[in-house]
């Protein structure tokens, strides 16, 4: 990104080391939600939707805070809450910011068969590129995680990580707006030593003793990353699954089925060419003097 | 026009009506479509296809609705055909001597009726495939319908329908090659519908001794 043309490589008529070799510098991206500092303000919902300039759309009400039931192709960035209720009976309000997780190994990607419509850039983002779009809907069944929606025009949308923010410096909209710092954004080695900071804090002194940080190791690892109280019960925070990864049907179709199918494919149709200079045709002899068939049986 | 196969006056026998040659293109020209749509859609090697084609939307869109003329086409075959594609006690036989079959060795193989017992694996491997490639395909046309919850059916889809378009391709690869290059004569037969009596005595003795009586009835 904006950052990999800061690194030099190399230097034309240049004497001696480069400079700045041997530095390595990260440019994997990061968001880190901290659910236990959150208090559903949605202001990340709000400022989603100015930045990518989709109107506030019709929400539905169903005895929750919850603006709506799951992301929609035009609303990219959705709190869920959970009223919780805790072994010893007590209640605790759960609530995670819910998005696209730019997943390190992303099932939409491998299950796209539109080329260039899905982007896995160096720095960990996952974007879709509309115009390449198909419309095929397959990025809905590859994600784990519910998060590819169709437009009305059935092309598939979702949360960019504002890839335009990014690219040029700037943080996302959603971090720029969070009121309480509960949102953090930086490389993915700084968010992941805060989020272990912050859950080891949560275990020794806020009385979580499962507090720990989400960050699935089943798809390679995310470049949205959680803190919650209870890493033990991610389900409760709406839907989060424990072992994402990509389904294994996908991963079937892509792999395996895909080298036997067009091994098969590729040997029927040389099979059937080398049938033809071993045996020929049938050819039926006019004359009736071709002998019938079981006939002599 | 007969909907019945029958001899004709010049030492041919129509071996295809108009009505089955018919539905047998309307099945044949919309698999080639959905075959050359469905590759392009199963390797980014053959994307390409899809772009020839009018581009790769407009074959995904078009992909689901001859998916559908397929599936009609499928229907009034099994209308016209399913009770002579039944499989009979003779076809162990014939499938027990296959070998000669293969090797063109056609005095030791058993005679056949209007359809050999390959013609009904065909028949019956599209059918059932078809079927299943029929509701899978409405799963992958309407995957926003299919809520999080029951997202197997998705996720099955996926593998099924794959699976069972390599199982028509197979069928389909031995059909064209049977049907062009390998039968002499039956290429024709389901253009123009006829056959000489001497292809019809050759490949499908039984089914065109039992035509002569009919027709001897007849007088």
């Amino acid at each position: 990104m904006s950052q990999a043309s800061t690194e030099i490589v190399r230097i034309s008529g240049h004497a001696g080391t480069v400079p700045g070799a041997g530095i390595n510098r990260e440019f994997q991206v990061c968001k880190l939600v901290d659910t236990t500092t959150c208090i559903g303000c949605k202001a990340c919902e709000v400022a989603c939707l100015e930045w990518n300039g989709y109107p506030f759309t019709a929400t539905s009400f169903a005895n929750s805070y919850q603006t709506m039931p799951e992301t929609a192709w035009n609303y990219w960035n959705l709190i869920k809450f959970n009223e919780h209720e805790r072994p010893d009976g007590t209640m605790m309000l759960l609530m995670r910011k819910d998005q696209c997780m730019h997943c390190e190994d992303p099932g939409c990607l491998a299950a796209c068969p539109a080329e260039a419509a899905i982007v896995q850039y160096a720095n960990g983002i996952v974007d879709f590129q509309e115009a390449h779009c198909i419309g095929c809907g397959y990025c809905m069944t590859g994600c784990p995680f519910n998060i590819p929606k169709f437009s009305p025009a059935r092309k598939v949308f979702k949360c960019t990580l504002c890839n335009d923010r990014v690219s040029q410096g700037l943080e996302p909209a959603c971090i720029k707006a969070c009121p309480t710092g509960c949102l953090h954004f930086g490389t993915k080695s700084e968010m992941k030593e805060l989020a272990e900071t912050r859950a080891k804090q949560l275990r020794d002194y806020s009385g979580f003793p499962d507090a720990g940080v989400y960050d699935p190791a089943g798809v390679g690892g995310t470049h949205v990353i959680y803190v919650l109280h209870d890493a033990k019960n991610t389900e409760a925070y709406g839907g989060l699954p424990e072992d994402p990864h990509i389904p294994w049907s996908v991963q079937l179709w892509k792999k395996p089925l895909k080298w036997i199918g067009n091994f098969g494919m590729i040997a029927g149709v040389v099979g059937v060419f080398v049938h033809y200079l071993r045996f020929g045709p049938k050819v039926v002899k006019e004359d009736g003097t071709q002998p019938s068939p079981g006939v002599s049986k | 026009m007969s909907r019945e196969p029958y001899l004709l006056p010049n030492g041919r026998v129509l071996r295809y009506t108009f009505r089955e040659r018919l539905v047998h293109w309307s099945a044949g020209a919309s698999y080639v479509y959905l075959l050359l749509t469905g590759l392009a859609f199963w390797s980014p090697w053959l994307y390409w296809i899809a772009v020839v084609l009018g581009g790769p939307t407009i074959s995904r869109e078009l992909h689901a609705w001859f998916g559908l003329v397929f599936s009609v086409a499928v229907g009034l075959m099994y209308d016209m055909w399913a009770g002579q594609m039944k499989e009979t006690p003779a076809d162990k036989a014939w499938w027990a001597a296959i070998k000669h079959y293969i090797r063109n060795e056609d005095e030791q193989v058993p005679s056949a009726d209007r359809f050999n017992p390959g013609q009904k694996l065909l028949f019956w491997g599209f059918f059932w495939n078809g079927g299943l490639l029929l509701i899978s395909g409405l799963i992958l046309w309407f995957p926003q319908f299919i809520p999080w919850n029951v997202r197997a059916l998705r996720l099955a889809a996926v593998l099924v329908h794959p699976i069972c378009a390599l199982f028509t391709i197979a069928l389909f690869i031995i059909h064209v090659y049977m049907g062009t290059a390998m039968e002499r004569g039956a290429f024709g037969s389901v253009i123009r519908g006829d056959v000489s009596r001497a292809w019809a005595d050759t490949h499908h003795h039984t089914w065109y001794q039992q035509l002569l009586r009919n027709s001897t009835a007849r007088k």
